[in-house]
């Protein structure tokens, strides 16, 4: 990357600093450690220089915004351009309580919905399941039918907002509603903007809401590609998800091999099912976490962008560029909020905000102080949401498209994530791909390994969480947390008996049997569960259906 | 004792407790199998063995599920390695059998090996003693993943299974020889993954070559995690028992088992009484320091020594 | 040999998070105990029923839904059915200050939150295992 003869000045250079200042400086008074680690446990060095880079090829490597390989940004302007969508993560309780939210949200200057659902939705269970008992409407909105998904965005027009489902297996019956809301509102579905998750393998690794195996989900999830393709055009029809790897306890190179290496096995089972990957491959998002570390966490964004774009050209030999660019929505890292003294949560969401943006995030959430508590409260939600943007509007970082690249340490990072990200992807292929790789345990293991050091390390203080194991205070318990009404269950279970004896119980039934019979053969199930959907089959039986045909998953645990 | 009744009623936390005591107390458990002897050997025991990752738990399972529909009583051992560091151990078998852990008929077992080496724990023979006698028609005893040595099982069943899977390193040659020759009966688990076939292939090759006329052990493609092809391995294992009770070789495999435990207590006792005998009255290690001087040889000292005790 | 502590830990409800759960488990282990995992989507009969055919010390459960209001005093209500409430119930999460009296109340012995040690942990089994 360098001349010859600028290089070897500058080698000599170092060498003279290093026997020099550096030795008298350490010989005065020693580092405060021995060895100096990343967020994710990595020995960072002292000094960075143009040696660390010199093998990096600026053009082959690191280019310019919107050029393969992407490491500066998948577009040229990045947020002079259009800043990234605030997306606040929300949903509890009731359809009515969430819609209020939402509509609190749009108010505060949100620019695109993000839909929490509860436990049972998300496993496919109706409200009035024996194991739904306690946890309707807890973690998010409880949703059995249309009916509530029409409260739920009631007043809220979907051709203009975009809204993001955190919803993986029932992804096809939470897609199915939502079309046809919108088709109730008189919106079509090529104009509906928005996401799935309908990422099924970091469920099994990390997440726990799966239902079906692994064969049966990614059927489910191919179907939904090629039926997006053709019908609903701008949907993003899965978000990759590092997050919760992450979350899990995996280090930043495992969030990016991981992810990754589970982005391959949705492409290679489009593929299989005969889809063209410029078909479906514009259309695959990603979503990762953003953790304290900020330089490592800048340099994971970057290495995980390159390092997909090389993949979809030199594996999948993807043509058009919009196959190759890897976009992304971030999260703050819940796990790195602390129950001890939550006001400081503000000050870490407001670092994590920083390094997401510096990362060239496509969109955002960013968690409330209290959510190692409860629920955010609504003034919680406010503070979250001011950070961003506050960052977007105050700090300056968003003038001038990716501002730390050519940081000798930055781009050094985000070659190494990139190496170790690639390895891990080695080894998943050599034990037979993503899906095989968690049958085994491999990945949960790794991430779990990851883990417990950290845990060890926090307790040995050699990771210092501040407000946790030092400087600690006597506190009294916050107040005012959000209550989620213990009576949800029994409201949504209500409804649902007089669903039941308002709908046309015949044409469910019907709609129901040729679901079954489709799961039976290999046609894309999506035209059936939107054909069950309209006639108000609730998702618990919707889901059924199909655990009959298909069958449950069984976790797989290494510890 | 209150328990052994409660037990016999089929009381599960009167069993559970029995089983701790034979994995916790020496004195109590030798009392408590005295009582129960006399109610063991009616339940057909089989141990399912293979390396880890075989698939073992979901084969357990499973197979549980099939003999839970005949109305069989069935009891699972499941032994998972203690560490020797520390003396703790994860025992995860039960997650592979969590809708078995309501059915009455069904009583699961995880133990850890507490630094015993063959692939069970010291207190798993005892321990299925207290589950036949419980009234259990079937035990089924989960053994630690075999590598080298773990070749206890075959003092403890009347069945092996032995489990294997495609692409599980060097396959079949990565398990030794002396581990091939226990299995009555070969299970090739996720037969549904590349290279099943290959793995059965080899293990008939392997099966071939072997001296044993009698009876070939068969090889039985399954894919437990779908269900597939249980009914066959069931057939096989109750196959395998009927050619055992027709040939009358139960009675002398399980005679073999019995004389073995005989010795193996005896020898146990043995080496403790020459222990108390000897060692606080500093005895032993005046021995020891005659041998280190070559003043006698250890035969001649283990014949005085069992002679103080006769 | 000493007699290891047996801890059976489990996830109860709906909750996919184990990170914290298998963090304990295998704190536990490295303290000398002998952990029984079951894994997710445990209901709290199967709970009760694995910690009666695992004659364990102790039961340990996490949950982060917030769906511990129901839950943990299930499983308690069901140890007294089945006589065997000298069992230990233990349980850490996103378990809010204010929840914490009536669950200690129902019987849980101990909560721990977010932030929690492992050795707080550890301690509190050996200093309150019955035995």
């Amino acid at each position: 990357m360098f001349e010859k003869e600028k290089f070897e000045q500058i080698k000599e250079a170092r060498k003279n600093w290093e026997e020099k200042d550096l030795n008298k400086s350490l010989s005065r008074s020693p580092e405060r450690k021995e060895e100096f680690k990343t967020g994710s446990g990595d020995i960072i060095e002292r000094l960075y220089t143009p040696e660390d880079i010199d093998d990096l090829d600026y053009m082959e490597e690191i280019g310019l915004p919107g050029q393969y390989p992407y490491t500066r940004g998948y577009q040229p302007t990045m947020y002079r351009g259009r800043l990234w969508t605030m997306r606040m993560y929300a949903g509890f309780s009731t359809a009515e309580e969430s819609n209020k939210r939402y509509k609190f949200l749009v108010d505060q200057g949100s620019t695109g919905l993000s839909v929490a659902f509860d436990l049972p939705t998300q496993i496919g269970y109706d409200s009035d399941h024996p194991l739904a008992e306690g946890e309707v409407g807890k973690v998010g909105v409880a949703i059995d039918s249309l009916a509530d998904m029409e409260i739920l965005f009631d007043g809220i027009n979907l051709e203009k907002v975009s809204t993001s489902m955190t919803i993986n297996s029932p992804a096809s019956v939470l897609l199915a509603m939502y079309i046809a809301v919108a088709d109730k509102q008189g919106v079509s579905p090529e104009k509906l903007r928005g996401t799935i998750q309908n990422d099924i393998l970091k469920e099994y690794i990390a997440r726990g809401t799966y239902i079906y195996p692994t064969e049966e989900s990614m059927r489910l999830i191919t179907d939904i590609f090629a039926y997006c393709s053709e019908n609903v055009p701008q949907w993003n029809t899965i978000s990759i998800s590092g997050y919760h790897i992450r979350e899990a306890g995996s280090t930043a190179a495992q969030e990016v091999g991981f992810t990754l290496a589970d982005g391959i096995a949705y492409v290679e089972a489009a593929i299989k099912a005969g889809l063209d990957v410029d078909s479906f491959a514009p259309r695959l998002s990603f979503f990762f976490n953003a953790h304290n570390d900020l330089l490592e966490e800048v340099a994971k964004y970057r290495a995980a962008r390159r390092l997909w774009a090389k993949i979809m050209k030199e594996r999948f030999g993807a043509k058009k560029p919009q196959s190759m660019m890897l976009k992304f929505h971030t999260q703050t890292g819940g796990s790195t909020l602390t129950a001890q003294q939550p006001d400081n949560n503000i000050v870490r969401v407001a670092i994590q905000t920083l390094a997401a943006v510096l990362g060239g995030t496509q969109s955002l959430h960013t968690n409330s102080k209290d959510e190692a508590l409860a629920l955010p409260t609504e003034d919680s939600v406010r503070i979250a949401l001011r950070t961003q943007q506050i960052v977007a509007y105050e700090s300056g970082v968003t003038n001038t498209v990716d501002p730390l690249a050519g940081s000798y340490y930055v781009e050094a990072k985000t070659k190494e994530i990139e190496d170790k990200a690639m390895e891990y992807i080695t080894k998943i292929d050599e034990l037979g791909g993503a899906p095989r790789a968690i049958d085994a345990g491999y990945i949960q293991k790794e991430i779990t390994d990851a883990a417990y050091k950290y845990q060890m390390d926090v307790e040995k203080g050699d990771v210092v969480v501040v407000g946790m194991n030092k400087f600690k205070v006597d506190e009294k318990a916050p107040q005012g947390l959000l209550k989620v009404d213990p009576m949800v269950g029994e409201m949504q279970k209500k409804k649902l008996v007089e669903l039941k004896a308002k709908r046309d119980n015949p044409a469910v039934t019907e709609k129901l049997t040729a679901l079954k019979k489709a799961c039976e053969g290999t046609e894309n199930l999506m035209p059936y569960i939107v054909e069950a959907v309209r006639e108000y089959a609730t998702l618990g039986e919707i889901c059924d259906v199909m655990r009959e045909v298909f069958g449950e998953y069984e976790q797989s645990v290494m510890l | 004792m209150e328990l052994i009744n409660k037990m016999l009623k089929g009381d599960k936390r009167a069993c559970a407790r029995l089983i701790s005591i034979v994995e916790n107390d020496e004195k109590e458990s030798e009392k408590l199998i005295k009582k129960i002897y006399k109610y063991t050997g009616k339940a057909h025991i089989i141990g399912i063995t293979g390396p880890p990752g075989a698939g073992k738990s979901t084969l357990t399972d499973k197979y549980a599920k099939l003999l839970r529909k005949s109305d069989y009583i069935v009891g699972v051992i499941a032994v998972d390695p203690t560490s020797p560091y520390t003396g703790g151990a994860i025992l995860g078998d039960r997650i592979r059998m969590n809708d078995l852990a309501l059915d009455p008929g069904v009583f699961i077992r995880s133990m850890g090996t507490r630094g015993y080496l063959g692939g069970l724990a010291k207190a798993t023979r005892n321990a299925v003693k207290i589950l036949d006698a419980y009234g259990c028609d079937y035990i089924i005893i989960e053994t630690v993943g075999v590598g080298q040595s773990e070749v206890d099982i075959v003092k403890a069943a009347d069945t092996v299974v032995l489990v294997m899977v495609p692409g599980l390193g060097d396959d079949i040659q990565s398990i030794k020889a002396g581990i091939m020759e226990i299995g009555d009966l070969f299970v090739v688990n996720k037969s549904d993954l590349f290279g099943a076939q290959r793995t059965a292939t080899e293990i008939n090759m392997m099966l071939d070559m072997s001296q044993n006329t009698d009876r070939r052990p068969p090889v039985v493609m399954v894919t437990a995690n779908q269900n597939k092809n249980i009914d066959q391995m069931a057939q096989e294992i109750q196959r395998h028992y009927e050619y055992l009770v027709e040939n009358g070789l139960l009675e002398e495999r399980r005679k073999k088992n019995i004389k073995r435990e005989l010795l193996e207590l005896v020898e146990e006792e043995l080496k403790k009484l020459v222990i108390r005998e000897t060692e606080s009255n500093g005895e032993l290690d005046r021995m020891t320091d005659i041998l280190f001087n070559k003043e006698t040889d250890p035969f001649t000292l283990r014949d005085r020594l069992l002679s103080t005790i006769k | 040999m000493d007699k290891p502590i047996r801890v059976l830990v489990a996830k109860p409800g709906l909750d996919g998070h184990d990170r914290g759960a298998k963090m304990i488990a295998r704190a536990l282990r490295d303290a000398g105990m002998e952990v029984i995992y079951t894994g997710l989507r445990q209901t709290p009969e199967q709970i009760v029923a694995a910690a009666i055919q695992e004659d364990v010390d102790i039961i340990g459960m996490s949950i982060l839904s917030g769906a511990h209001n129901h839950l943990f005093p299930k499983v308690i209500g069901l140890l007294k059915d089945q006589d065997a409430e000298d069992i230990m119930v233990i349980a850490g999460g996103v378990i809010p200050e204010d929840d914490i009296p009536a669950l200690k109340e129902a019987g849980v012995a101990a909560i721990f939150t977010p932030g929690a040690l492992t050795t707080e942990i550890v301690q509190f089994i050996r200093d309150n295992i019955k035995r």
